[in-house]
């Protein structure tokens, strides 16, 4: 999960990082990054080409701030750009002027249309306050009306099942109706799932649609959709026609690049993503997300907006020259861990980034182990942190008691240290000025950090030495790993 | 292969993407950078990923070496570099020397496990040998419901438990009922999980673990089912999911709708993993062998009237 955040965009970052200005040529360098990461995330090839052009205009046309590196400057460019494309204003379900809320979940097999219906039944129960009723009109899949009902069931909400042999819109109309009598004020209709190529199942379902007059029909789409989503899109929208997409499976590492050509081709928004199995997984779509996601970034570009307002310029460009020397010591060490704490709490910073945030769901942490560190070079004299070397075994028992730690914690804090050091004037040889981002680890060495500078490479999240410089995409344990044990505070 | 039913489906979009086809094979067109970028994109299209990419430099190195010289050329050329990359793909089903053969069936979620599973049964009870059913997906809801509607459609055994039940266990109960029933081939379904979801991999390697101590040299296939509509994320998948439980095979599901399923190269580039069955619908008899020289055609839509000769 971690080379999500590497790969294609940092080469569009790194080809621009260090110009002074946005220029023709160096845009072009970057530009041919971006096509790649978004072909890499399945976004329709013809849709990539046209928001290349236009992130280009967007780029060249842009005044070079002052205090931005350009590199940072045409990330934020192709990411607002894109955030536009997938959202714009954001919409939500239709409204009904009287009478029950009727909406039809539509979508190709297996994309998640049954389950979502029982989010979405959830969702408005749980958070609207309303009184869905569910409606079984899969009359194909073997059990697909059970799987309703289960649902149901363990929902608390009622389904509306019809196994007298009627057809599917004929079941669609009595539910309805069921649902008029029985005061309900929204009622889901979940269909079979079928494809856009099936010319009588699609006529089914626009007789669905014609005899229950629905206010909404949600076109299902699954995440990891290739380039035939449009083909699908296009053909469902054209017979019913849509009021939005709800994209599921979007917990996984699909990139999701399909969402991006599902709005252009239909221009209906996304509405909700589903992030799992279970019923309350579901959230509304955003779209800065989504688009952090889809170039392969994460939420960085939040993260990095954030850091721009708690970091100081200046410190940090010093400090970022001064680290890729090697000359890094533990004043600087501190200074990092004060600003990570003030980004927020870890969990949530981290959280911000995919992958990470998925990992710290498994990891046992709190920021307690910042207040160790803290404490432990707090515990230092000013010659120690400036000149770690020096610090001999009588020095580290004092630290170790100075700061109430164990020995081994600090044994654990200098051989980290160290490895960090190394690590980082490796990468100053490798010549990433702006690199440092948050620490060594798998993809995440390639990050661009908070205004170039060393930013929020704190304690070395990553393991000695790994990924880094490299670029290239690390298998995701490792980096992992290694963070997680340093959370933990376990010996490599 | 009887590719009918792969290009029924085609039929009616197939017009359109032929148009496109034509227009760059069709009307003495000039092998130029214009026709290879527009290539490029009809490889993409058929989700070929970086290695569409890989094929149209390839093209364009023979072309600045005059290897080829005209557009006439290039289908010819595009196929032989499509079938060289899916060598030794087609491939049997494998079999125990000895006892039942045991078929684990995995993949992310609604890609098609359960209904490939019903087909597999169905062809091999065709095959005169006897099936058994065992339905380790304990998650979904009604999943348990819907295999055992095949396995009676089908008159074949199956071995449940409650939804909820530990799989490892159904996995186990499978394995001894097939022991003692004398079954030649037991097919296990699993739940469907994203290979991103660490507890529910753990879950399958465990499956996995208790079918090898049950039975000796099990399980003989573990099939992984593909999405043919999936995008690069089916390379993810494919490591993921080969690394947990030691993909033999895959099967590529959902082959009558437009997508080509050519992610499988994209797979195949890094993991060389069989193509056993291809899905083409959603009936019992819509599974076929997979035939590499049929799913090149279909990505380059020569097949049956298309737009290019081939
Ligand atoms: N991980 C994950 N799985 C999901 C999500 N949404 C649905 N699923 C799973 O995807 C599979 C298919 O979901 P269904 O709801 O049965 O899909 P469907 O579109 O109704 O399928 P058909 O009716 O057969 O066309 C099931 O295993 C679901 O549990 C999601 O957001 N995340
Ligand atoms: N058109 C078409 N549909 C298929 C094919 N194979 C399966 N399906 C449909 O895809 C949907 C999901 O199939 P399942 O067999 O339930 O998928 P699964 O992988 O078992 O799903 P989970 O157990 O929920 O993960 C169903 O509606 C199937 O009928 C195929 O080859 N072609
Ligand atoms: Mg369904
Ligand atoms: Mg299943």
């Amino acid at each position: 999960m971690f080379d999500l955040l590497s790969g294609a965009l940092n080469k569009a970052y790194r080809a621009i990082v260090g110009q002074k200005v946005l220029t023709e040529a160096n845009v072009e360098d970057g530009i041919r990054a971006v096509r790649q990461a978004l072909l890499e995330a399945d976004v329709n090839f013809a849709v990539a080409r046209d928001f290349i052009e236009d992130v280009k205009q967007r780029a060249l046309g842009q005044d070079v701030l002052k205090a931005v590196d350009p590199g940072q400057q045409f990330i934020k460019v192709v990411h607002d750009a894109l955030t536009a494309l997938l959202g714009g204003e954001k919409v939500g379900l239709p409204v009904a002027p009287q009478g029950p809320l009727v909406l039809m979940l539509a979508g190709l097999q297996g994309s998640g249309k049954t389950t979502t219906c029982g989010k979405l039944a959830r969702w408005l129960k749980e958070e609207k306050k309303k009184n869905p009723l569910l409606v079984a009109a899969d009359l194909q899949r073997p059990a697909a009306v059970d799987q309703l009902a289960t649902l149901g069931k363990q929902l608390g909400i009622e389904v509306f099942t019809d196994r007298s042999g009627a057809a599917a819109p004929e079941v669609c109309v009595r539910g309805v109706e069921h649902a008029k009598r029985l005061m309900h004020d929204v009622v889901i209709l979940d269909t079979a799932g079928r494809l856009h190529i099936d010319d009588e199942l699609m006529a089914e379902l626009a007789d669905v649609q014609a005899r229950t007059k629905p206010h909404g029909v949600l076109l299902v789409c699954d995440a990891m959709l290739g380039q035939d989503a449009v083909n699908s899109a296009k053909v469902f929208h054209e017979r019913l026609p849509i009021w939005g997409v709800v994209l599921t499976k979007t917990d996984g590492d699909a990139r999701g690049g399909a969402a991006l050509s599902i709005k252009k081709v239909t221009g209906r928004p996304i509405l909700f993503c589903g992030s799992g199995e279970k019923l309350d997984d579901l959230e509304e779509f955003d779209p800065p997300r989504m688009a952090g996601r889809i170039l392969g970034m994460g939420d960085v570009v939040s993260l990095v907006e954030k850091a721009q307002s708690v970091i100081d310029e200046k410190q940090a460009e010093k400090e970022a020259k001064r680290l890729l020397k090697g000359q890094f010591d533990f004043e600087d060490f501190l200074r990092q861990v004060g600003m990570l704490k003030r980004l927020g709490p870890l969990k949530k910073v981290l959280g911000m980034l995919p992958g990470v945030g998925q990992a710290l769901k498994e990891i046992d942490f709190d920021d307690k182990r910042f207040k160790r560190v803290e404490a432990m070079i707090q515990s230092m004299t000013v010659k120690e942190r400036r000149h770690p070397d020096i610090i001999d075994i009588e020095r580290r028992r004092r630290i170790a008691k100075g700061s109430g730690n164990e020995l081994q914690a600090v044994h654990e804090l200098i051989k980290q240290f160290k490895t960090m050091q190394k690590m980082m004037s490796q990468l100053g040889k490798g010549g990433f000025g702006g690199l440092a981002g948050l620490g060594g680890a798998g993809g995440f060495g390639d990050l661009p950090g908070p205004m170039g500078g060393p930013g929020l490479g704190g304690p070395g999240f990553g393991g000695p030495g790994s990924g880094g410089g490299s670029g290239k995409p690390q298998r995701p344990q490792s980096g992992n790993d290694a963070f997680r044990d340093f959370m933990r505070g376990r010996k490599r | 292969m009887v590719f009918g039913k792969l290009f029924a489906g085609l039929e009616k979009t197939r017009k359109k993407l032929a148009a496109g086809l034509a227009r760059l094979f069709g009307g003495g067109r000039k092998l130029d950078e214009a026709f290879l970028d527009e290539l490029e994109e009809v490889l993409y299209g058929a989700d070929l990923g970086p290695t569409g990419s890989k094929i149209v430099e390839e093209l364009k190195h023979a072309w600045q070496r005059r290897e080829l010289e005209e557009t006439a050329q290039v289908p010819a050329f595009l196929r032989e570099r499509l079938l060289a990359r899916l060598r030794d793909a087609e491939a049997g089903l494998a079999r125990a020397a000895s006892g039942p053969t045991v078929i684990l069936v995995v993949g992310v979620n609604g890609s098609g496990k359960t209904t490939s599973i019903a087909k597999l049964a169905r062809r091999l009870q065709l095959d005169g040998r006897k099936v058994l059913l065992g339905a380790g997906d304990t998650f979904r809801a009604a999943a348990v419901e819907q295999l055992t509607l095949w396995a009676d459609r089908l008159g074949i055994g199956i071995v449940k438990q409650a939804t909820g039940a530990d799989p490892a266990a159904v996995a186990f109960d499978a394995c001894a009922a097939a022991k003692a029933r004398g079954i030649d081939v037991l097919i296990l379904d699993t739940a469907g999980r994203l290979h991103t979801q660490k507890n529910l991999m753990d879950e399958l390697g465990k499956v996995v673990r208790v079918v090898q101590k049950q039975i000796p040299g099990a399980p003989h296939e573990v099939l992984q089912v593909l999405d043919a509509t999936t995008g690069q994320n089916a390379i993810r998948q494919a490591k993921e999911f080969g690394a947990v439980a030691g993909v033999t095979g895959l099967v590529l599901a959902k082959m009558d709708g437009t997508a080509k399923g050519g992610a499988v190269l994209g797979i195949r580039a890094e993991v060389p993993l069989p193509v056993k069955f291809i899905g083409v619908g959603e009936g019992i008899d819509d599974l076929e062998p997979f035939s590499a020289e049929d799913f090149v055609d279909a990505i380059l839509t020569f097949g049956r009237g298309g737009a290019v000769p081939s």
